[in-house]
């Protein structure tokens, strides 16, 4: 039986808050590169673009969002059938000098985190990279943390979270079945 | 995907799956760091039973920027010109480890014995094999016209009714076969144009129509794309046609027929291009031509082949 442990409103207010953390931290919009991971990483990275143009007159969200696909740098391509990447988009102003933060949906092994990092390595040398993701679920295999969490969800390995936004699902929450 | 053989077996959807990885890989084309993790551990092996320069180089280093090991062998200095048979040498590829090979060979389906056999395990792509297909070159040409045709929003998209004009030595051609089926399965429509002698029996056949006057094929179709293919003068055994010149002139893109083109018409070569013979050089050099890009998109597309075919869980034996 799924549960829904975020609603529209859950998911827009932590996007917000999220959204002034990372102005906060980096003061300001200057330099920053926000990177979303295929398919809703992306969709997310959009939303953080378009609340930091909105809080940060002058900002341009446009030029500093883009998407980052991870498919040819995982590390279980051999225990799955053949995945189809999707397209990876820089911001023009590329990542070099910049301070990238990674946006993610689910942040759960690690894993995906760990092929991001080597996939930024080919593209270029950022500053600093920085990771948000709008669910820690925990359950760790690599030592990566979060530095901007929407929500944090305890869960055990045996449940699943769905994340649906509106855009690519046709409801907009974050559930937990199992 | 297990094996690339032909064109003819592509389903719609598997198509343009592969152009649309390809597009992924040409982006990496464009970055400093060329190179991706993915097959890294895994060893490609060459296997060129017949001389080839820019297809074997091309698979290299479509192998290479996927971190692949690559074995290059060619029959040439080999053990294969001491007499040893294509079940001897897959065999011994197959104790080497060998996970995928790329066979190019003069008798056409040798890549398909190769398949078919229980003598490797490895995927097998076809680099070209007699005069039956060349799948991959096929499969770049119709890369290079989608990204002409439909630029950045080529993704997902097919070649639907794209009008085609191929010119050239169909009889000896695997490029034109790959082509033909592949064209016919991305939607669009296709014209061969060639010397009534080098026509195959059995072209009547196919989904395409065949002309043999090049300039009435021109200003019947108004092509979108013309494609020029070699005269293979090492297939030309007998007098296909009476010398070259007069060749040139019945059925040569010379520089008149290229300015009566459409001028969005594309001009596309497989290469090597024997100018002023089947295409002269200022319509080589033209900003119309593809031919450079061809072999660009070429890399891309056998990036695409090789992590279709090698990267994922290996599919049962089918």
């Amino acid at each position: 039986m799924a549960r829904t442990v975020l609603q529209q409103a859950d998911i827009a207010r932590a996007l917000t808050r999220v959204s002034h953390e990372i102005l906060e931290s980096n003061r300001g919009a200057d330099d920053l590169v926000i990177l979303g991971i295929p398919t809703r990483g992306v969709l997310l990275a959009e939303r953080i673009g378009e609340l930091i143009g909105g809080i940060e007159p002058g900002s341009d969200p446009a030029g500093m969002v883009g998407a980052l696909d991870i498919t040819m740098y995982r590390d279980d391509l051999a225990k799955h059938p053949t995945r189809t990447p999707q397209p990876t988009q820089v911001p023009r102003q590329g990542i070099d000098g910049k301070t990238v933060v990674l946006v993610d949906d689910v942040l759960y092994s690690g894993r995906t985190i760990r092929a991001a990092l080597d996939a930024l390595n080919d593209l270029g040398r950022p500053r600093a990279v920085r990771l948000a993701v709008l669910v820690d679920r925990g359950h760790r295999d690599l030592p990566i943390r979060a530095d901007f969490v929407g929500k944090n969800l305890p869960t055990s390995r045996a449940e699943r979270i769905n994340v649906r936004l509106s855009g690519l699902d046709a409801t907009e929450e974050v559930t937990i079945e199992g | 995907m297990r094996h690339l053989l032909s064109t003819r077996d592509l389903r719609r959807d598997e198509a343009v799956r592969i152009l649309d990885i390809a597009e992924d890989m040409a982006d990496v084309q464009n970055r400093e760091v060329k190179k991706l993790p993915t097959l890294r551990g895994k060893t490609v092996v060459n296997l060129f039973f017949e001389d080839s320069t820019r297809t074997r180089i091309s698979f290299e280093a479509a192998a290479k920027r996927l971190s692949a090991d690559v074995i290059n062998f060619s029959a040439k200095g080999s053990s294969v010109s001491k007499g040893e048979s294509l079940k001897d040498t897959a065999q011994t590829l197959a104790a080497m480890g060998a996970d995928g090979v790329v066979i190019r060979h003069h008798a056409s389906g040798a890549p398909q014995v190769l398949a078919q056999s229980d003598w490797i395990d490895a995927g097998v792509v076809n680099a070209g094999d007699g005069t039956h297909e060349h799948p991959t070159q096929a499969l770049l040409d119709a890369f290079t016209m989608r990204r002409r045709l439909h630029g950045t929003a080529s993704r997902g998209r097919a070649l639907d009714g794209v009008r085609v004009v191929i010119v050239g030595d169909i009889l000896h051609s695997r490029v034109a076969r790959s082509n033909l089926w592949l064209l016919e399965t991305l939607g669009a429509e296709l014209t061969f144009v060639a010397p009534a002698t080098l026509v195959p029996v059995g072209a009547e056949t196919w989904p395409a129509s065949v002309g043999f006057d090049l300039d009435a094929a021109l200003a019947e179709v108004r092509p979108d794309v013309l494609m020029m293919l070699r005269i293979q003068s090492e297939r030309m055994h007998a007098a296909y046609f009476p010398n070259a010149r007069e060749y040139a002139r019945q059925w040569g893109l010379d520089d008149e027929r290229m300015a009566a083109l459409r001028p969005d018409t594309i001009v596309m070569h497989p290469g090597p291009m024997n100018r002023g013979l089947e295409i002269s050089s200022g319509a080589a050099d033209s900003a119309q031509s593809t031919v450079l890009e061809q072999v660009a998109n070429g890399v891309s597309i056998r990036m695409a082949v090789l992590y279709l075919l090698l990267s994922g869980e290996r599919e049962a034996l089918s």
